[in-house]
C-alpha cells in the first residue's frame, strides 16, 4: 500500500511539474511577449506591426491551443506509466 | 426574392433544424438532463463548447470592439481564450472525475458544507442570470434588423424556440443543437471575412490577410489603417497601451473568469472519461480559434472599409455626400444605430475624432464637429452589406447571430435550472425525491428560468452593459479558487473556503459598485469611473483578479489557523486527482 501511495505522489508531482511548465509558456506569450515585453519586440517587424501585436491578435491563441493538446497527450503518457489512467 | 424572405428562410430553416434535433434527442432520465449521460464525444463536446462560450458578445460585439480600440483591446482575445488552458490543467480532469451534475455539488462536498454549496448556487445564479440578460437582448437586435418585428416579439419567438429543445432535451438536446449551432455561426462568421480579405488583400484566410499588403495602396493594411484613422485624429490601431497593469489585470479577470463560469465547467461532465475532459477542451479551443482568429481581420478591414467608404477619394479629399451614401447606411440609420447630423451644413459625411489636438486641422477644412456615430455592435452584422455580398449572406449572419446567442442562453439556462433542481431542491429542500420527479423539477426550474430571462431581456435594468465586469468578477473572485483550491489543497477547510469566497466577492463587487453604483443604481457611484480615481489605474472590470487574490489569501490564512479537514475528504481530493476509478481510489 505504501508502495502505491508513493506512486500516487510521484504521478500527482509530474502533473504539477507539466502544469508548471505549461503556465509558465501561456504566461509568456500572452502577458509577456503579447503586453509587458511589447516594446523589447518592437523591432522585429510583422505585417505593417510588430511581434507584439501579433502574439496579443494570434500568437497566443496559437500557442494555447498547442499548449493544451500538448498537456492532453502528455497527461495520457504519464496515466499510462503510473497505471493510473482508466481502463 | 427579397431580402426579408431569405432571412426568414434562413432563421426559420435552422429554427426548424434545432427543434428537430431536440425531438431527437430527448431526454430521459436526469443524467441526460445534466450531463447528456455522459456519452458526449470530445470533439463533439468541443464543438459545443465553442457554441456555448461564443456569445452574442464574440459573434456580435467583439470584432466592434477590436476595430475600435485596435491594439489595447487585444484583451479580449487573449482573455477569452486563455482560460481553456486554466480549465484543461486545473479544473475541468479533476472535477469531471469527480463525477457530480453540478459546480455547487463539487464545492458542498469539497468543503463538507451546505453553507460553502449555498454560496455557490448563489454565485452561479447571479453570474448566469446577468450573462442571459445580454443574450437575450442580443436575440431582440438580430430579430428586429433582419425579420423586422420589434424586438419584444422577437424575443418571444427565441423563448418559444429555447423552451423546445432546452425543457424537452435538456443538456442531451442541447449538446446537439449547440454542435448544429457552432455550424451555423462559424460559417456565417467565416464567409464574409473570406470575401472581405480578399477583396482587400488577395488572401481568402482572413487570419492571414491581416498581416498582408493592402492590394489598393501596396502598404500592409495595418500601417494603411494607421496612417487613414490618424489623418482623422484617432490614435495609431497598432499603439501600444500605456496602462500595463491594468492591460494584464482586464485580461487574467477574463480568463480565470472563463475557467469559473459554470455554464462552461458543467460541460465538460458530459464526456465518457477523464482523457476526453483534456480532449475536449483541446478542440473547444480549436473550434473557438477559428473565430476568434478571424475576428481581429475582421476588425480591422471592416473599420478600413468604413473610413474608404466616407473617404473615397483619400482622407486628404472631402468625404462623402450624404445624399450618395451607401444603401446599408440607410438601413442601419432606421434601426437608430447610425445617426448623422450636419453640423457645419456643407450636405457631407464628417467622420472624425472630435478631440482637441484635431481641433486646429478640423477648423482649416472647416469641419465643425463629428457628424456620424456609428454603433460599434452593428459592424459584423453589416459586414456582408458594406462588402455589397449576396443576399443570402445577409440571411447568414441573421441566422449565425441568433445561433451565438440562442446557444449560449441555453447553456446558461441549464446551469441555473440544475443549480435550483439539484442543488437547492434534492441537495436541501427535498433530498428523498425520486429521479422522476426531480426530472420534472429540473424541467420547471427551466422553464421559469426562461421566463425571468425573457422578461429581463425585453426590460433590460440599466445595468445590462455592466454585466460583464458583474459576471466574470463572480466567476475570477469567488467559484474559480474555490473550485481550484478544493483539487490542489488538501490543507484547504470549511471555514477557510467559504470566509475565501465570501471575502473575494464582497471585496470584488465593492470596488465595481464604488465606480459603478451600488447594485448599477445610477448616480449611488461614490467615485467617478474614470482612470484617474482607478486605485494604481485599475478599472473596475479589471478588479476580479485581485478579487481572486483575496480569495486565495483569506482561505489559506484561516484554514490554516483552524483544524485541518476530515480524513474522508482529504480522501476525496486524492481520488479527484487520479483519473482511475473513483472506487478504487476511495479503497486506499
Amino acid at each position: 500500500m505504501s508502495g502505491h501511495s508513493d506512486n500516487a505522489e510521484q504521478y500527482w508531482k509530474a502533473n504539477l511539474r507539466l502544469i508548471y511548465g505549461s503556465l509558465i509558456i501561456w504566461a509568456l506569450v500572452s502577458y509577456g511577449f503579447g503586453i509587458l515585453l511589447r516594446p523589447m519586440l518592437s523591432g522585429i517587424a510583422v505585417g505593417g506591426t510588430d511581434l507584439g501585436f501579433w502574439f496579443a491578435q494570434q500568437g497566443s491563441i496559437l500557442t494555447f491551443i498547442v499548449l493544451i493538446f500538448f498537456y492532453a497527450w502528455r497527461m495520457n503518457k504519464i496515466d499510462e506509466k503510473f497505471g493510473v489512467g482508466e481502463e | 426574392m427579397s431580402q426579408f424572405a431569405i432571412n426568414l428562410l434562413f432563421v426559420g430553416g435552422s429554427f426548424l433544424l434545432y427543434i428537430g434535433i431536440a425531438i431527437w434527442a430527448r431526454a430521459g432520465s436526469t443524467s441526460d438532463f445534466y450531463v447528456a449521460g455522459g456519452g458526449i464525444h470530445p470533439i463533439t463536446n468541443g464543438m459545443a463548447i465553442g457554441a456555448d462560450w461564443m456569445s452574442a458578445a464574440s459573434f456580435i460585439s467583439m470584432a466592434g470592439l477590436i476595430a475600435a480600440g485596435g491594439y489595447a483591446n487585444s484583451t479580449f482575445l487573449m482573455g477569452w481564450t486563455g482560460g481553456y488552458v486554466l480549465l484543461a490543467m486545473l479544473l475541468a480532469p479533476y472535477l469531471r472525475k469527480f463525477g457530480k451534475f453540478t459546480v455547487p455539488e463539487f464545492i458542498g462536498d469539497r468543503f463538507y458544507s451546505n453553507k460553502a454549496r449555498l454560496v455557490a448556487v448563489i454565485c452561479l445564479i447571479v453570474a448566469s442570470l446577468t450573462y442571459v440578460i445580454g443574450q437575450m437582448a442580443g436575440a431582440g437586435v438580430a430579430f428586429s434588423r433582419f425579420l423586422e418585428v420589434d424586438s419584444t416579439t422577437g424575443l418571444m419567438i427565441a423563448a418559444v424556440v429555447i423552451f423546445i429543445y432546452s425543457v424537452m432535451g435538456g443538456m442531451k438536446g442541447i449538446t446537439y443543437t449547440q454542435v448544429a449551432q457552432y455550424c451555423v455561426l462559424i460559417m456565417a462568421y467565416t464567409i464574409p471575412a473570406v470575401f472581405i480579405s480578399l477583396e482587400l488583400t488577395g488572401n481568402p484566410i482572413p487570419a492571414l490577410g491581416l498581416f498582408s499588403t493592402h492590394i489598393d495602396s501596396g502598404l500592409p493594411i495595418l500601417t494603411k489603417l494607421n496612417q487613414v484613422i490618424t489623418d482623422l485624429g484617432f490614435n495609431e490601431y497598432t499603439a501600444d497601451v500605456d496602462n500595463k497593469l491594468n492591460m494584464v489585470l482586464f485580461t487574467l479577470t477574463l480568463m480565470i473568469g472563463t475557467a469559473g463560469l459554470p455554464h462552461v465547467i458543467i460541460r465538460f461532465f458530459t464526456v465518457p472519461k477523464v482523457a476526453d475532459a483534456r480532449w475536449s477542451a483541446g478542440w473547444a479551443l480549436v473550434f473557438i480559434a477559428l473565430l476568434y482568429l478571424t475576428a481581429p481581420a475582421v476588425a480591422s478591414m471592416a473599420r478600413l472599409n468604413l473610413m474608404t467608404t466616407i473617404y473615397p477619394d483619400g482622407t486628404a479629399a472631402a468625404p462623402i455626400e450624404y445624399d450618395n451614401r451607401p444603401q446599408w447606411v440607410r438601413a442601419w440609420e432606421v434601426t437608430g444605430l447610425i445617426t448623422y447630423e450636419d453640423k457645419n451644413e456643407d450636405g457631407r459625411i464628417q467622420l472624425y475624432n472630435d478631440v482637441p489636438s484635431f481641433e486646429q486641422e478640423a477648423d482649416a477644412r472647416g469641419w465643425n464637429g463629428n457628424e456620424m456615430v456609428v454603433n460599434r455592435d452593428i459592424l459584423v452584422l453589416a459586414n456582408p452589406e458594406i462588402a455589397n455580398l449576396p443576399g443570402w449572406v445577409i440571411g447568414l449572419i441573421a441566422a449565425g447571430g441568433l445561433a451565438a446567442a440562442l446557444s449560449t442562453a441555453a447553456g446558461l439556462l441549464l446551469a441555473i435550472s440544475s443549480a435550483v433542481s439539484h442543488d437547492l431542491i434534492k441537495g436541501s429542500i427535498n433530498p428523498g425525491i425520486t429521479d422522476k420527479g426531480e426530472l420534472l423539477a429540473a424541467r420547471i426550474s427551466m422553464a421559469v428560468a426562461i421566463v425571468v430571462a425573457t422578461y429581463l431581456g425585453a426590460n433590460p435594468p440599466g445595468f445590462a452593459a455592466q454585466v460583464v465586469a458583474l459576471a466574470f468578477g463572480i466567476a475570477a473572485a469567488s467559484l474559480f479558487p474555490a473550485l481550484m483550491m478544493g483539487i490542489f489543497s488538501k490543507r484547504v477547510n470549511n471555514k477557510g473556503a467559504i470566509a475565501g469566497m465570501l471575502a473575494g466577492l464582497a471585496f470584488t463587487l465593492t470596488y465595481i459598485f464604488v465606480y459603478k453604483g451600488w447594485l448599477f443604481i445610477p448616480g449611488t457611484n461614490n467615485l467617478a469611473d474614470i482612470p484617474e480615481n482607478w486605485v494604481f489605474g485599475i478599472s473596475p472590470l479589471s478588479i476580479g483578479a485581485i478579487g481572486a487574490v483575496v480569495n486565495f489569501t483569506v482561505a489559506f490564512g484561516l484554514s490554516h489557523a483552524t483544524e485541518e479537514p476530515p480524513i474522508e475528504i482529504q480522501e476525496l481530493v486524492e481520488s479527484v486527482r487520479y483519473p482511475r476509478g473513483a472506487g478504487e481510489a476511495q479503497g486506499h
